[in-house]
């Protein structure tokens, strides 16, 4: 019973050790500017096509789906607002950073983790770097900087996929669309929709790394660290979202 | 950092190491003195490569301690051993060569991040060229690891383990997967290092003949080769010695004839392997 409950346990040890280091690394020298850079660039500019079009079929598809629902209380032009409220809370942050863990933190175990069946992680302790600081960290902050701009993107697009069909099939007028969908939204609803990526983001990044850094086993490790590291963090992105809308819908029905 | 002449450059003492519930290393211990050399001989998995990154602080034993130029590394914080380190070069298995730099950016690599070494800015490329030159590989500046042959690739990593000039030389299984006329010109860059720069060399291997160079031959600036070293320049007795591990137990440290001579079945594989 005990073994069992050993390697999560373990498992578990080391991420939260993972997670300490690379946040300390942040107030620490030496910085890598250039790596944090090329990261922003791997991470949020090679993400920015599947985000926009994800977003954009996403807002498309609610617009179509919620019309009918709303069609029966003869409110079709509130479309704009229900579109622009799913969206900023929970579909744009979900959705993206699923997205960006689908594309990244596979990227980023794949990649450590072949360094690490290489020996190139060993190496670079030997040649006095502090792996965490180097490879860690940088993808953490690139992280933390890009996932909300992103979500704001892909916000932006499902709205304006929204108003395509409010404005072509259900022929509501853009003043009409625009305004319902802008006077939605609350401060507490954007402040929800960009805490949430940047919380997601240490998921994307910390978890992708964690896999790659223990992966043993040569090619057939780095093909499952690569899994294990989408599946932990899609789930860990999915359980982290419950309990943050928990903590907000509950301070807004509080407040 | 050297504390005197007399200081071992490495000493284990006692050393165990395991990984989960395999053992890894067990009670091993051994001292190599300035200018010494080292050679580790072993089946595959009997600890030859814990042995070389214990040395370093990559591993840190359960048990025992090891010390490196003195100093205890076997409790010390990894931020401490960056400092130590930075005298010690050492050549993985697979190279370990980073694949996203060029050839040029692996050899600076260590100039660059090493802390302990304060390389001028204007100093990092004739460095990096004067390393390339002696594993002759300067034309491959710009090139990608992925491009180059396995044996240019062991090649290049020599270089970037002794770019630094570090007194200490660790070289795990430096012509494991590499045809044997490749092999030999890997062993020879290894001798050269050693009689050109005076280092204390550890080498992993599982082929008796790189051992065998080691212990007996010499670079010859002359003829730019390999001499035997018999009569030339006799090795100082226990310069060089062999060590063999079995399942991470020490079971042989002697000299050659040493090895030669033993009748222990397991040490003795070894040597009949060169036939």
């Amino acid at each position: 019973m005990l073994d069992f409950l050993k390697g999560p346990v373990l498992a578990t040890q080391d991420f939260v050790t993972l997670t300490g280091s690379a946040i300390r690394n942040l107030f620490r020298r030496p910085h890598y500017a250039d790596d944090i850079y090329r990261q922003m660039d791997i991470i949020g500019w090679g993400s920015l096509p599947i985000v926009l079009l994800t977003g954009f079929f996403t807002g498309a598809v609610m617009a179509l789906q919620m019309s009918r629902a709303l069609a029966q209380y003869g409110q079709v032009a509130k479309t704009g607002q229900v579109v622009s409220i799913v969206l900023v809370r929970e579909l744009g942050p979900v959705l993206t950073s699923l997205l960006v863990a689908g594309r990244n933190s596979s990227g980023i175990a794949s990649e450590l983790g072949s360094m690490k069946v290489t020996e190139q992680i060993d190496a670079m302790r030997a040649l006095g770097t502090d792996p965490i600081q180097k490879l860690v960290t940088p993808r953490m902050a690139a992280t933390a900087v890009v996932l909300p701009l992103l979500t704001i993107i892909s916000d932006f697009v499902g709205m304006f996929g929204g108003f395509i069909i409010g404005y072509f099939l259900l022929h509501l007028t853009p003043g009409q669309y625009w305004s319902s969908t802008w006077r939605a939204l609350e401060y507490s609803d954007v402040t929800q929709g960009l805490l949430k990526p940047f919380a997601f983001a240490f998921i994307v990044s910390l978890v992708g790394c964690h896999y790659g850094l223990r992966t043993t086993g040569g090619t057939q490790g780095v093909g499952h660290a690569t899994t294990q590291a989408v599946v932990a963090a899609s789930v860990s992105i999915l359980i982290l979202d419950f309990f943050l809308a928990k903590i907000f819908v509950s301070g807004v029905a509080g407040g | 950092m050297n504390k005197d002449a007399s200081t071992p450059v490495l000493r284990f003492d006692k050393v165990s190491v395991a990984f989960d519930d395999a053992v890894a290393l067990q009670d091993v211990s051994f001292e190599v003195s300035h200018g010494g050399s080292r050679i580790i001989l072993g089946a595959a998995g009997s600890g030859k490569t814990t042995l070389l990154k214990a040395s370093l602080g990559l591993v840190r034993p359960q048990s025992g301690r090891v010390f490196l130029f003195g100093h205890d590394i076997s409790r010390m914080r990894e931020e401490e051993l960056f400092g130590l380190r930075s005298q010690v070069g050492m050549l993985f298995q697979e190279s370990a060569l980073f694949d996203s730099l060029t050839v040029a950016e692996n050899v600076a690599y260590p100039l660059l991040n090493q802390r302990a070494i304060q390389c001028p800015a204007d100093q990092v490329l004739p460095k990096v060229k004067e390393a390339l030159r002696f594993v002759e590989l300067e034309q491959t500046l710009e090139k990608f690891p992925s491009e180059l042959s396995g044996g240019m690739r062991r090649r290049a990593a020599i270089a970037r383990a002794i770019v630094t000039e570090p007194p200490l030389l660790l070289y795990d299984s430096p012509t494991a997967g590499l045809d044997p006329i490749t092999a030999t010109t890997i062993i020879a860059l290894i001798v050269k290092e050693r009689d050109l720069a005076s280092t204390t060399t550890l080498m992993v291997t599982h082929r008796y003949q790189d051992g065998h160079l080691l212990a007996n031959y010499h670079y010859s600036p002359a003829n730019g080769g390999l001499q035997p070293a018999r009569g030339v320049n006799e090795p100082v007795p226990g310069r060089t010695k062999f060590l063999v591990l079995e399942e991470g137990r020490l079971v042989f440290e002697g000299s050659q004839s040493e090895l030669e001579a033993s009748t222990d079945p397991y040490v003795a594989k070894f040597v009949k392997r060169t036939g």
